[in-house]
């Protein structure tokens, strides 16, 4: 009986077992030929801004994203991400789960801010690994706010913003339109321009706008809102008929084989 | 029970059993822990092992020096014996334990962590040997 076959202690959250392993591979791989798998890499665009607070001073809020990660966090912050795909879902999730567990121990709706802080001290914990960049939106008591949270922790209370690989063309686009207190309609247009041009921009954001609308009263997920490019449709066939190829030799080889052994072996078939 | 303060207990570097010759495979474990080399040994294989590791611990420290600056030093001893007591509440050596009293103490009954959906030690796929995981527990081993 040997020490070692005493288990360590197993302990819950991330395990890093496989990481020497895994680092060892990619090395040797080089040389035997071993492609470790590769994540499948495409592109996002998503944005968000703050609309009208109306005269009787009920603030609304909209979001919009694409494509479709919108996860959303209670009826009321809501969270879409880019980044690595996998990693921003798990974090809205656990976001969600906790926020509402935060809710029912404080008896009172959850706050924007109380989602933010989350993120971001969770996102830090894990020094940018975790590869989730999320937009949060979501009405409160205290109002509409919308915060854009960054891999590495750092989060920025903005009335607008862009994230993933098309962001520079959608805020390119809300740079130059966006004015505060804008209509719900007018805040809808002006968000959809700004994704399609990040659609049109960027290779890897796909071809639908989806919107979010998040009011007081919860959130409205408008899939899709609208759809600028679609696939085109070729324009004829261009498959050979069969026997285009005119045959002009044939040569076969008949492949002989002896017999050199013969076992029978019966089976029980009780 | 280690007696030691929170700040001597935080890992600096991930220990590894060291070779005996007189084992018949040795200590090492080589399926489980790969080849030897000094660099596996010194160094963590992912930034953040170190850093999670020793999270709690951290935390831990960090808010209970607050606490002793805020409040003097009774808060923090009064809060670290509860946390000693409670973790003495387990089951035998083999079983696990899910730890409710010192949930509670810590407040992470109301929280979801990465600690509750991955890698739950509850189901965990490696049981050791009842036996000798009693003898080494009792320091008999």
């Amino acid at each position: 009986m040997d020490r070692d076959t005493v288990p360590p202690e197993p302990q819950g959250g991330f395990s890093f077992e496989n990481c020497l392993r895994n680092a060892a591979l990619e090395k040797a791989g080089g040389v035997q030929g071993f492609r470790s798998p590769k994540a499948r890499k495409t592109g996002t665009t998503i944005a968000g801004l703050i609309y009208k607070v109306t005269g009787t001073g009920r603030p609304y809020g909209a979001l919009c994203q694409f494509p479709s990660l919108l996860t959303r966090a209670l009826s009321l912050p809501s969270c879409c991400g880019a980044g690595v795909a996998a990693d921003a879902e798990m974090t809205t999730q656990l976001l969600s789960s906790n926020m509402e567990l935060h809710s029912l121990s404080t008896d009172r709706p959850p706050r924007v801010i109380t989602a933010c802080r989350f993120l971001k001290q969770k996102l830090f914990r894990y020094q940018g690994h975790i590869g989730a960049s999320l937009i949060l939106g979501g009405v409160d008591p205290t109002g509409p706010h919308l915060y854009s949270i960054h891999p590495h922790g750092s989060t920025s209370k903005v009335p607008f913003t862009s994230m993933g690989s098309g962001a520079a063309a959608a805020i390119a686009v809300l740079e130059d339109r966006f004015k505060p207190g804008m209509e719900l309609a007018e805040g809808q247009e002006l968000l959809a321009e700004a994704i399609t041009a990040g659609i049109l921009s960027d290779l890897g954001s796909g071809s639908n706008v989806d919107l979010c609308v998040i009011t007081q009263g919860g959130a409205q997920i408008l899939r899709p809102f609208r759809t600028p490019v679609s696939r085109g449709k070729r324009q004829g066939r261009y498959q050979y008929q069969a026997g285009t190829t005119a045959v002009l030799t044939e040569a076969i080889t008949p492949l002989r084989l002896e017999v050199v052994d013969e076992t029978v072996t019966a089976m029980d078939m009780d | 029970m280690n007696s030691r303060g929170i700040g001597s207990q935080v890992k600096d570097s991930i220990p590894i059993a060291e070779f005996s010759a007189s084992g018949t495979f040795g200590d090492h474990d080589i399926l489980r822990r790969g080849f030897t080399s000094v660099k596996n040994e010194l160094l963590p294989s992912h930034p953040l092992e170190l850093s999670e590791k020793n999270f709690l611990l951290n935390q831990d420290k960090m808010n209970l020096s607050t606490l002793r600056n805020i409040q003097g030093l009774h808060a923090p001893l009064k809060l670290q014996m509860e946390f000693r007591a409670a973790k003495q509440v387990q089951r035998l050596p083999f079983l696990h334990s899910s730890n409710i009293a010192l949930d509670t103490l810590r407040g992470n009954d109301d929280c979801i962590g990465f600690e509750d959906i991955l890698n739950d030690p509850s189901q965990s796929e490696i049981m050791g040997e009842p036996h000798v995981m009693v003898e080494y527990k009792l320091g008999l081993l």
